[in-house]
């Protein structure tokens, strides 16, 4: 396809220094820790972005705090960019190299390095996946609370890159909301530690300020984030309606009620029949709209909770109601959900938006995606997180027909403008990468980004970590 | 003389922030001045109030979010979130007991101070529930960071930057922030008679049961009577707060009460008593004592809070309660403030902070209030703030010490 999205024009003088520099870093690590030809390179030309793939000069699969230190002390001298890298799994290319940067992979930090249950803590290495965290903890009654769909697969370091959410975030917050403190790298092998067991250290809140960052601040080697005790038990209802608006509206009425569930997940007719079809879930076929609705506690409090809420859904002509009977039923409800993308990954290409609305405008996003994708003569599937507002519509398209990618593309911008109208945000957990990165001016003024900027550059002042990411290529500070 | 403004508008403070930088006038920035104790003293040619913008600007109940003008009463803005059933869930510490001083505090000071109370330890802080802010920069421009919804990564998190930087980045001139329901009821669980040793233990049980707690705090005995006029059981008393619907609270109460019977003594506190003793236990009641006796915040891990006081003890006179499940010490000090003896501790039983909340005013002066931060994050931190101030005009000395 023809590609919309620049990239930073490559050093020449980097790119004049290949072989020096594949041969220093070489030094720099032990055996097996860099990778420089081709065949292994390509596996790191893109992350779940898939559109956009650039062959990095090479890539640094460190073992050790120490040696990601002396990978990025080397770049900085010699003014190489580098490109961090968890499991590759962003959605929005904040993973993709380009051509003459060093990608700094930490899938090698991959220990658990303290399980604390009296502080409710763990301290993991960056490479460390989501799931691997709830699943150490999971005998002795606790979870870790972030649980973005690629979980199995994503890093604790990728999500602090990217301040990952998931589904079960209405409850328990995002990344940020959980993370006590990390071990760093800045761009010049400075080894830094902010916060920790100690909750609020004073000063200002960079730990606040790296999460989200997109890997732009330095390169987290390690993690202390939060343990929450498990719940007695969770029961997922699925509420099918009418239309999409009934849908929405029931989402607003139970928020505003004063009850908050752990999750509202959302899908429209077009996502409930793929994953219907992928993980046979379940689901009901003959409604337009579908809400899982997620409550925990005690099974007295589950009842109470569920009560409420089916009233709530009433007024608002609930066709379905169906409340999982077993732990395996809750778990094919979730299993249906959480595999959404990988699902319409198998009927078409897609790519998927990311906006956050106010919950008062739900409906008219919706109404107006619909419009919008149809417009360019495309189809959407709507599955996304409706008690915060952070929807996710796929816009299903052929990769390899030119004229419709570029429509798929402008239907998402057109989508994203929508969201930032409606009083919303372009990203509220995929992050902004490559792919949002011209659009953040519809979101923000100059003087906004330069602060922002001027903030990056306090951390990283050669702009050599992640560069061509998150801030529009014009009207960037000369480094 | 002091010159003080008090623009009424986000232009007005813009306008006077711009003549002052290029005029290299330095400016105090104050809301209520309720925590001006807090941080150490700042020396500034002119002082600049928030005061006059206020207001809340939208209230959306159904969304959970409201915005502010930053010099809003916080009275205000708790007022009319009562009135729809809603609160702030980080339970902002009210700072003029242990100051002994008067004033309103303001929305904007509530957040540039990151201001918090026990729910924090389960709820996050004034910063997790902070979700866009706009305030003016060091160069007097109007800068606009977050914005109104739950989940936004949209660029980098200046919002979170903003919560606790006491006015030394910009000038708060808005705050959005997201309010939670108000839970229909809530009930204290007493364990009486524990040292701090063992309160630690017991309330590390309780945070380990899927059942909620809302707060965690141990008021040994020499602290415990001074608490809902001594309506508490005799001798120390372990506190673990539970909130919610009230078939779920009393399920819970029932087994926390069972899970820590085990313990010690049990007993059970209503509604209102709760309500009254964590307003206290927010507060720090025991040391607002009208005496300018020095009072340490110290934020450890919670199996260090206790290993930390047992250690000074044998030094100091201190008295000590805690909060956080025994992470948040309050730490009163009979005499100087040993600052030095204090940090030193801290180091030794794992790490943390100490901020030095009160003292006279020489000791304000001399000690650094905030925990002194390692060189590459002070150098880092400087970098920041130049970012935002380049002229080094707002506040100048507050976290000075850290650098």
């Amino acid at each position: 396809m023809p590609e919309t999205i620049g990239f930073l024009k490559p050093r020449q003088a980097v790119l004049d220094r290949r072989r020096e520099i594949i041969a220093d870093l070489t030094d720099l690590l032990p055996d097996g820790c860099l990778i420089s030809d081709e065949r292994g390179l390509k596996p790191f030309e893109t992350d779940a972005f898939l559109a956009y793939r650039r062959l990095p000069l090479a890539v640094a699969l460190p073992e050790t705090t120490g040696q990601v230190a002396a990978v990025l002390k080397y770049c900085s001298r010699y003014g190489i960019p580098v490109v961090p890298r968890g499991a590759g799994t962003s959605l929005s290319g904040g993973a993709i190299p380009q051509e003459d940067a060093i990608v700094v992979g930490l899938s090698k930090m991959s220990r658990i390095l303290d399980i604390d249950l009296f502080n409710r803590t763990a301290t993991v290495q960056a490479g460390v996946t989501n799931l691997n965290i709830s699943e150490t903890v999971s005998p002795d009654g606790f979870f870790y609370a972030p649980d973005p769909s690629s979980q199995l697969a994503c890093t604790i370091g990728g999500n602090i890159g990217m301040n990952s959410g998931g589904a079960h975030c209405l409850k328990y917050g995002v990344t940020t909301n959980n993370l006590l403190g990390v071990k760093m790298v800045l761009f010049d092998g400075t080894v830094i530690e902010l916060g920790g067991k100690a909750l609020d250290a004073p000063g200002y809140d960079l730990l606040g300020l790296v999460c989200g960052s997109e890997g732009q601040l330095g390169i987290v080697t390690e993690a202390t984030v939060r343990l929450i005790a498990k719940p007695e038990g969770a029961r997922p209802v699925l509420f099918g309606f009418a239309s999409s608006e009934a849908a929405g509206s029931c989402v607003a009425d139970i928020i505003g009620a004063g009850i908050i569930p752990v999750a509202i997940e959302f899908m429209d007719r077009p996502a409930i029949e793929i994953c219907e079809a992928f993980a046979h879930a379940g689901y009901p076929l003959d409604v337009e709209a579908l809400l899982i609705v997620e409550v925990e506690g005690s099974e007295a409090e589950m009842d109470a909770m569920l009560q409420s809420i089916i009233e709530i859904a009433r007024r608002h002509d609930v066709m379905t109601i169906k409340e999982s009977q077993s732990a395996l039923e809750a778990a094919l409800i979730w299993k249906g959900r959480k595999s959404a993308f990988g699902a319409t990954g198998r009927i078409a290409d897609y790519i998927c938006m990311d906006g956050t609305v106010p919950l008062s405008q739900l409906s008219h996003v919706l109404r107006r995606t619909g419009e919008i994708v149809a417009g360019y003569g495309l189809r959407v599937a709507n599955v996304f997180h409706a008690g915060d507002g952070n929807m996710h519509p796929l816009i299903l398209y052929n990769i390899n027909d030119p004229e419709d990618a570029a429509r798929a593309e402008a239907a998402g911008n057109d989508i994203l403008r929508l969201c930032v109208d409606a009083g919303g945000c372009l990203t509220g957990e995929h992050g902004v990468g490559i792919e949002k990165r011209e659009l953040m001016r519809h979101q923000y003024s100059q003087a906004d980004l330069n602060q922002q900027m001027a903030a990056r550059a306090a951390f990283d002042p050669q702009w050599l970590l992640n560069p061509s990411k998150v801030f529009p290529l014009e009207g960037r500070p000369a480094a | 003389m002091i010159v003080h403004f008090e623009p009424a508008s986000e232009e007005g403070i813009a306008s006077v922030v711009r003549s002052a930088a290029a005029e290299r006038v330095t400016l105090s920035i104050v809301g209520g001045g309720t925590r001006s104790g807090l941080g150490n003293p700042v020396r500034a040619d002119r002082t600049l109030s928030t005061r006059r913008l206020a207001g809340i600007v939208t209230y959306n109940p159904a969304e959970m979010t409201m915005s502010a003008l930053a010099g809003t009463p916080l009275a205000e803005v708790e007022a009319a979130l009562n009135a729809k059933g809603q609160m702030l869930s980080f339970e902002p510490m009210d700072h003029r007991p242990v100051f002994g001083n008067s004033g309103q505090p303001t929305i904007g000071g509530v957040f540039a101070a990151n201001v918090s109370g026990p729910r924090r330890y389960v709820a996050g802080a004034a910063r997790d529930s902070l979700l866009g802010v706009r305030f003016i920069n060091g160069r007097g421009e109007t800068i606009k960071a977050g914005g109104r919804v739950m989940k936004n990564v949209t660029g980098l998190d200046l919002v979170k930057l903003m919560a606790g930087s006491y006015g030394t980045l910009g000038i708060l001139t808005e705050v959005t922030f997201k309010v939670l329901p108000i839970q229909p009821t809530a009930a204290t669980i007493v364990v009486s008679g524990l040292n701090d040793a063992e309160a630690a233990a017991a309330m590390a049980e309780a945070m380990a049961q899927p059942l909620e707690v809302s707060g965690a705090a141990h008021l040994p005995e020499s602290v415990g009577r001074r608490f809902i006029g001594g309506a508490l059981p005799e001798g120390a008393a372990t506190v673990l707060r539970l909130e919610g619907l009230v078939a779920s609270v009393a399920l819970r109460a029932e087994k926390l009460a069972a899970a820590l019977a085990r313990f010690g003594p049990v007993a059970t506190l209503d509604i209102d008593q709760t309500k009254a003793l964590w307003a206290e236990i927010r507060d720090v009641k025991p040391y607002a004592d009208g005496t300018m006796r020095p009072l340490w915040r110290v934020s450890v891990a919670p199996s260090a809070g206790h290993q930390l006081v047992a250690a000074l003890r044998l030094q100091t006179g201190v008295d000590a309660f805690y909060d956080w499940q025994g992470g948040l010490v309050w730490l009163r000090m009979e005499a100087d403030p040993e600052a030095e003896l204090l940090r030193r501790f801290i180091r030794a039983v794992g790490g943390g902070h100490a901020t030095l909340l009160r003292a006279g005013e020489g000791e304000r002066a001399r000690i650094p209030a905030f925990e002194p931060q390692a060189p590459a994050v002070a150098q880092l931190a400087e970098r920041l703030r130049a970012s935002f101030d380049p002229s080094r005009i707002f506040n100048p000395g507050r976290m000075a010490a850290m650098a």
